[in-house]
């Protein structure tokens, strides 16, 4: 048992020296452009591993989970709009709102909080449904918050974009929510509350048949997931700087499905793995595609050739690996060891599944 | 007439057929005995082409049938009527009728086999325009016999035919499969209940988790000790 | 206009779209009854098929050729879909084929977007269509006419197709008990391309229907329409043939209703009215209102 957790720390600081690593060498060494594209990578970890939370998790099957990033974007931004831009962006706000002027972390958190109120609000009755009448009610909330969102003019500025948003995510707090979200994610994994969301996404007759509660245990893998999509939008918008309510649609919603699909449902290393191998493609496939410009010019990037060839993958990996490319497990660091240090005459550490 | 040479076949991980070896002759009755679980469903889904085996061989009457689909299995006159009845519940009694009789393209052959069989179960025919969900679970296995003979099978598969019925119906069904029996079809019978089965059956395959442990006439093995203690002992059904 | 005249134009008003409604609903409850796929590309049927009428039209053909055109196109569409898409992945997990239709969605609008261009280009509806016709101060559209009859005549066709006919009522028996429908020697590849060749035809009706009203087509015109037949299945129980064309019908009523209801300042709103009374709705009646309970897995 010494010999495995002494392991299990040694993988833990080699993850972490080397996303130190990557991070420090990110910031010091590389480009603007990669620098972004980090940072927009450690926004979709986080959208990815939430939304794993609850979808990969319970096995509900959650359509709407943008729409929390959406409320946390738009909640977020609202907070931290400067007083002067308030004035010109959103003259009709409400008299208490109107002179608030927060920083960065306390918007934050409230974006989270409100999506967490929001999510077990809609919660209380959308947990109750199952299979693919939950996805259809899921993406009713999606629809829901879009209406809102182009109507509320007085909040959100209905369609027109809304700019002004501060700078505010800088690589580390990007990072620092990300591994946040992750060490939380894996957490609830591994802990009782996580074996029991996957009992009952494994079959629900057996967990009730156990005493286990799946409307409170669905609750709150819902909520907590809300929470960190919330986050993740209010990174978003402080990154971005200026949005519409469109770009909390189904483009979004798809994009961050395919990542938690291709790299596996159910596992948080897949999650990760996941958001890394889309959004490098899609970085190179959009690079190609302004390049070679293919077709008319009037083609705004996120429409094209990128997208159709993303959508094959997507395709592809569930016909031939429908559980993803980790298979729904988690990447196993003990294997790595044991194939580097074989000791003679007995198994090293046994791969698979650790004893807690 | 039918045999399985040697097949293997696998749920996933779980090896449910273990080299199983099985021979059908013609107009025989051959019951299929063992307890849950022990692959006698899974032998008649591979049968029916619902299932590959991984290895080994199906053939029936010179056809190699292990990698057939279910559509051409019931082409060459084998009949399914599966366990729990599966009938159609939002269709009538009538329409499961000619569901059973789906490949077959002579009418006035179907509408005479449709009367045979109401013949056969005379309840089925006073309840044509029923929805098959509105019959009682006797009525219902009686419709998926009958909707199994609409095919004009030579032989039949038959799972479980007596399972969770009134014992005057299981009577009425073990009555109709001995009168198939004498009228030349051929029949394959899956049956916990092995004292009826060993009352209507020629030869009897005896199967443990998958694999075949005993098999011959019915005549010796109704006498063997250790049926007698493990299936006829006791209170059986 | 009277009070009750005003009612009459309102109602007619609800028949027409939930006309159109129930027959996109009905190719989504068809394909969902046998293969339980949520089949969200369903909406680009519309788009292909108004595209192809449109480009024959542009052809200078007459509008009936084009609209024939138009719905040939949609039904090869729907058949190279399920052949290409869904066939490899029969059996998955629900999930599993609900995100293929999502990725078959992005791809076909993706596409069309880089063949069509995203601009939405005029539909030339022939005046025909576009008049009115009066009975005293009552003024009904000849589309929304048109678009009743059609569904009419398109539903009773069903009807007798799916108790009348061999193939017909395979498809009841498969969408009821796939296994049993194998065991049977049904051919279940048949009645399944037949499913998606009736959604489509469906659909590459609506698509033209829907194109005439609104008077232009675009890429992404398909999503609003399927989003909407979405509801209307899931209210009446998905894979109900009989519950789609109902809830079709019933979000028709819904959607007129709280147009007529709701003040202008919550007019916008309507469509989050609606989801919110699907989620009511479901709460009640977790299945829809002519659902049967879910099969369990065993």
């Amino acid at each position: 048992m010494r010999s495995q957790r002494f392991f299990n720390l040694l993988t833990l600081l080699i993850l972490v020296v080397l996303t130190a690593g990557f991070l420090i060498y990110t910031k010091v060494a590389a480009s603007a452009y990669i620098q972004r594209v980090v940072v927009g990578l450690a926004i979709s970890i986080i959208l990815v591993v939430s939304l794993n939370l609850i979808n990969g998790m319970t096995g509900v099957f959650s359509l709407g989970q943008i729409g929390f990033m959406a409320i946390g974007a738009y909640t977020a931004a609202i907070l931290t709009l400067p007083l002067s831009m308030k004035e010109v962006n959103l003259p009709d706000l409400p008299s208490w709102l109107a002179q608030v002027e927060l920083s960065f972390l306390p918007a934050t958190l409230i974006a989270g909080l409100l999506a967490v109120i929001v999510a077990f609000l809609v919660g209380l009755s959308l947990m109750r449904l199952s299979g693919p009448y939950v996805s259809v009610a899921t993406l009713g909330f999606l629809v829901i918050v879009q209406v809102i969102l182009v109507n509320w003019d007085k909040m959100t500025r209905g369609s027109r974009t809304f700019s002004g948003v501060p700078p505010f995510t800088t690589l580390w707090w990007a990072w620092g929510w990300t591994i946040l979200t992750i060490y939380i994610g894996w957490r609830i994994a591994r802990s009782m509350y996580g074996r029991r969301m996957i009992a009952v996404r494994d079959n629900q007759i057996a967990a009730k048949s156990l005493g286990i509660n799946v409307m409170r245990s669905r609750l709150l893998a819902y909520c907590l997931s809300a929470f960190f999509t919330g986050v993740a939008g209010s990174l978003w918008a402080h990154f971005i700087m200026s949005f519409s309510p469109k770009s909390f649609y189904f483009v979004e919603t798809f994009s961050v499905i395919t990542m938690l699909v291709i790299g596996g449902m159910g596992s948080v290393s897949g999650s990760i793995l996941g958001a890394v191998l889309i959004t490098v493609l899609s970085e190179i496939l959009r690079n190609a595609e302004r390049g070679i410009a293919i077709g008319p010019i009037d083609i705004p990037p996120v429409y094209g050739a990128s997208q159709i060839l993303m959508s094959i993958i997507f395709i592809l990996v569930i016909v031939f690996r429908p559980k993803g490319l980790l298979g729904g497990r988690e990447i196993d660091f003990n294997r790595f060891w044991s194939w580097l240090l074989p000791k003679r005459g007995e198994k090293a550490i046994v791969p698979g599944k650790e004893v807690s | 007439m039918l045999t399985l040479e040697d097949v293997n076949v696998y749920y996933d991980q779980v090896h449910a057929l273990k080299s199983v070896t099985i021979e059908v002759k013609e107009g025989e009755l051959v019951a299929l005995l063992g307890a849950n679980g022990a692959g006698k469903s899974t032998i008649l889904m591979t049968i029916s082409g619902i299932l590959r085996p991984r290895s080994g061989h199906v053939r029936y009457e010179g056809h190699d049938l292990t990698r057939s689909s279910p559509y051409d299995i019931i082409q060459v006159g084998i009949g399914h009527c599966p366990e729990g009845r599966h009938i159609f519940g939002n269709l009538t009694v009538q329409e499961n009728m000619l569901m059973g009789a789906v490949q077959r393209k002579d009418r006035a052959g179907v509408q005479r086999d449709m009367e045979w069989v109401y013949s056969l179960f005379p309840v089925l025919g006073e309840r044509v325009r029923q929805s098959g969900a509105t019959l009682s679970g006797g009525e219902q296995q009686m419709l998926a016999i009958g909707r199994a003979l609409m095919g004009r099978p030579r032989l039949l598969l038959m799972d479980e035919p007596s399972l969770g019925l009134a014992p005057v119906i299981v009577q009425l069904i073990f009555k109709v499969i001995k009168q198939l029996h004498q009228q030349g079809v051929t029949i394959l019978l899956v049956e916990q209940n092995a004292r009826q089965a060993l009352q209507v059956a020629d030869r009897c395959y005896l199967l443990e988790t998958g694999r075949v442990v005993m098999s011959g006439p019915v005549e010796a093995l109704r006498t063997n000790p250790e049926i007698e203690r493990i299936y006829l002992g006791g209170s059986a059904v | 206009m009277t009070q009750l005249q005003y009612l009459a134009q309102q109602g007619i008003n609800a028949i027409s779209i939930g006309s159109l409604y129930a027959l996109m609903a009905i190719g989504l409850a068809m394909v969902f009854g046998i293969l339980r796929l949520i089949n969200f590309a369903h909406g680009d049927l519309i788009m292909v098929g108004s595209y192809g009428a449109l480009l024959l039209l542009v052809l200078g053909t007459p509008f009936w050729v084009a609209a024939l055109g138009g719905i040939v196109a949609s039904t090869i569409a729907g058949l190279l879909m399920e052949r290409v898409a869904y066939r490899p992945i029969r059996g998955a997990p629900d999930v599993s084929m609900l995100l293929t239709s999502f990725a078959v969605t992005i791809l076909l609008e993706n596409a069309a977007i880089l063949v069509f261009s995203p601009t939405p280009r005029a539909f030339p509806t022939p005046s025909s269509l576009n008049s009115t016709f009066r009975f005293g101060q009552l003024q009904i559209s000849r589309i929304d006419v048109v678009a009743i009859l059609v569904a009419v005549i398109l539903l009773v066709l069903l009807t007798l197709f799916v108790t009348r006919t061999k193939l017909g009522i395979s498809m009841r028996a498969a969408s009821e008990d796939l296994l049993a429908a194998h065991l049977m020697g049904i051919n279940v590849n048949r009645v399944i391309a037949t499913a998606f060749a009736i959604g489509s035809i469906m659909a590459g009706v609506v698509g033209l229907l829907w194109s005439a009203r609104v008077g232009k087509v675009d890429p992404l015109m398909g999503f609003y329409p399927v989003l909407k037949a979405f509801v209307a299945s899931v209210i009446g129980g998905l894979g109900s043939l009989a519950g789609a064309v109902l809830g079709g019908f019933l979000l028709g009523f819904l959607e007129i209703l709280l147009q007529g209801l709701l003040p202008s300042s919550l007019a916008p709103f309507r469509d989050a009215f609606v989801f919110v009374a699907l989620i009511i709705l479901l709460l009640f009646r977790p299945n829809g209102i002519m659902g049967s309970a879910e099969r369990e897995k065993i």
